[in-house]
């Protein structure tokens, strides 16, 4: 058992304490450094910029949590994987304020256009409703009241985060398929992405936790029931 | 000259840097912009060196008068020379001033200084060190609007001299129909042309007749002090009617040719950027928007203007061609 502390209320352990304080310091640097004209000389285009590149690191490490668990049993870590979730949505969600609010002022000429028009934005937007609808139903209660569902809407997040990679990587400026351009980091988080996603798949999961046990363990088929049976006690995102 | 689209005042070489001009409220700016600017810094950065701040004087933020033709401010000397897109040394626009700090102007990583060979179909073809261009050519002073494709612009005063002027210094063929421009390749100064995700050098160009056209000006100096190496020290091209990506920097090579030549943002997307990349904002770049812009140090939007409010001086050019297809 992990040593607890109590704050407001509630019971926290060191990891999870790490991770709200670590989870909000981008945003405290991002607006002090805004406020005080420390974020160049084209402040909004950096604000933008910045917040949907923490969305995107937070929503990477929230979904490494299920393959850190699965594949090292690592328990800790489905704990921090809703507040990851979480945490990737608001900053999405700076980003768009940044966007539409301070860069487009809300224009409702401008805006619909920017938007609609270009794959780029419009994939950016689809996803943010994805994290939108996945945030809100975020809670114990919408858990229950949807039951199965829930972990179907959920499912979602395996469809939005190829998006933010796509969104990231056409805000680039270079060219995927010819390898050429500003294209090191987008190929980065979509090679991370994609394999946190292919290490869900049962028969790629239990390839890659049958090599882990057979090194560690005799019997990987008991231990590795008792951790997909632990792992769905825990209540959590898919 | 027309006065109305841009200022163009040509100056006698022995007058540049009008430090006059620029800085005469320098002494008595920098008690206060010290105390202020100085303390501010001191308490948000404390990383920054308060005497490496002195460099930029603050009173290159309030030069009245200092205006486009159309009355818009010039941007400061800060703006202008700490948010560059110089992928040579690197990516990230604000990281360009410090890594080129130290950058010494040179043709190429084995040569000793700096000299740009103009040739090519040329009848004259001749090598030019900085001085050569300083002293043969009328330097102007004039004040451009910049816009980037990614969607910001700023206004500039730049000081430099015609393409025209030295395009018929060497003397052109008859089938020279293009010029095509060469950035030095020097990656033990610039650490960004060890990637090769970008097909160094980077090249650019211009048909025979925008080239020749008045507005497109060889820069040598910024504020009438030399060009800053963030800004493309020692020569770069300002076609101001055109994206900011058309405006080469540090160029070693001129070239006239017969063929339409490579240029580096069109040999990596040729769907995105086009050879002739004008200013247009019915024409978009496939992923985002062209129809506005943000000037730097504005809080809104702007429309983008047709050739970049240029259109009266180079709408001719384009006549009879389909923008959205030679984009």
């Amino acid at each position: 058992m992990q040593k607890q502390f109590h704050i407001l209320g509630g019971r926290y352990t060191w990891l999870q304490i790490i991770t709200h304080v670590s989870a909000w310091l981008p945003a405290v640097y991002l607006v002090v450094a805004y406020l005080s004209d420390n974020l160049t000389v084209n402040p909004i285009q950096e604000l933008t910029k910045r917040s949907g590149y923490f969305a995107l690191i937070l929503l990477v490490l929230s979904l490494a949590c299920t393959p850190a668990n699965t594949l090292f049993g690592w328990r800790f870590a489905l704990k921090i994987r809703r507040p990851l979730g979480l945490y990737a949505f608001l900053y999405a969600f700076g980003h768009f304020l940044t966007f539409a609010g301070l860069d487009y002022g809300f224009d409702l000429e401008l805006l619909p256009e920017a938007i609609l028009e270009k794959p780029f934005i419009l994939i950016g937007a689809t996803a943010l409703l994805i994290l939108i609808a996945l945030a809100v139903t975020s809670f114990q209660w919408w858990m229950k009241r949807l039951g199965k569902n829930w972990k179907r809407l959920h499912k979602l997040i395996y469809l939005a985060a190829p998006l933010v990679v796509l969104h990231f990587a056409w805000s680039q400026k270079g060219n995927l398929l010819r390898l050429q351009g500003d294209i090191l980091q987008p190929l980065a988080f979509g090679l991370l992405v994609g394999v946190l996603l292919l290490l869900r798949i049962p028969a790629i999961r239990r390839q890659v936790s049958g090599l882990r046990h057979s090194a560690k363990q005799p019997r990987p088929d008991i231990q590795e029931k008792k951790q997909s049976w632990r792992a769905g006690k825990s209540r959590a995102q898919p | 000259m027309n006065r109305k689209i841009y200022k163009l005042q040509p100056i006698p070489s022995s007058e540049i840097t009008p430090e006059h001009i620029y800085f005469s409220r320098r002494d008595f700016m920098k008690g206060i912009g010290m105390l202020s600017a100085g303390a501010l810094l001191a308490a948000c950065a404390p990383g920054v060196n308060p005497d490496e701040e002195v460099a930029i004087p603050p009173e290159f933020q309030t030069v009245p008068g200092l205006a486009d033709e159309s009355s818009d401010p010039a941007n400061t000397y800060e703006q202008i020379t700490t948010y560059n897109n110089y992928y040579e040394f690197t990516t990230d626009k604000g990281g360009v001033a410090s890594l080129a700090e130290n950058y010494q102007p040179r043709s190429s990583e084995s040569a000793t200084n700096w000299t740009v060979e103009v040739g090519g179909l040329a009848h004259k073809p001749q090598t030019f060190s900085l001085e050569d261009l300083l002293k043969q050519f009328t330097q102007e002073e004039r004040i451009y609007r910049l816009r980037c494709v990614e969607g910001w612009s700023m206004v500039i005063p730049w000081t430099g001299f015609s393409l025209a002027a030295l395009i018929n210094a060497v003397e052109p063929m008859g089938n020279a129909k293009y010029v095509r421009f060469e950035t030095v390749f020097d990656p033990e100064q610039m650490p960004g042309q060890k990637s090769r995700m970008f097909p160094w050098p980077y090249q650019e160009g211009l048909r025979m007749d925008e080239a020749m056209h008045d507005l497109a000006l060889l820069v040598t100096g910024l504020y009438g002090r030399e060009l800053p190496a963030q800004n493309g020290m020692p020569l770069r091209l300002a076609v101001p009617w055109k994206y900011g990506f058309k405006s080469i920097k540090n160029i070693i090579k001129i070239e006239l040719v017969k063929e339409e030549p490579g240029t580096l943002w069109s040999d990596i997307a040729p769907n995105e950027y086009g050879f002739y990349a004008n200013v247009n904002p019915d024409v978009d770049h496939p992923r985002w928007s062209q129809a506005s812009e943000r000037r730097i140090g504005e809080g809104g939007r702007r429309p983008t203007l047709l050739f970049n409010g240029y259109a009266e001086e180079v709408a001719d050019l384009y006549k009879d061609m389909d923008l959205s297809v030679h984009y």
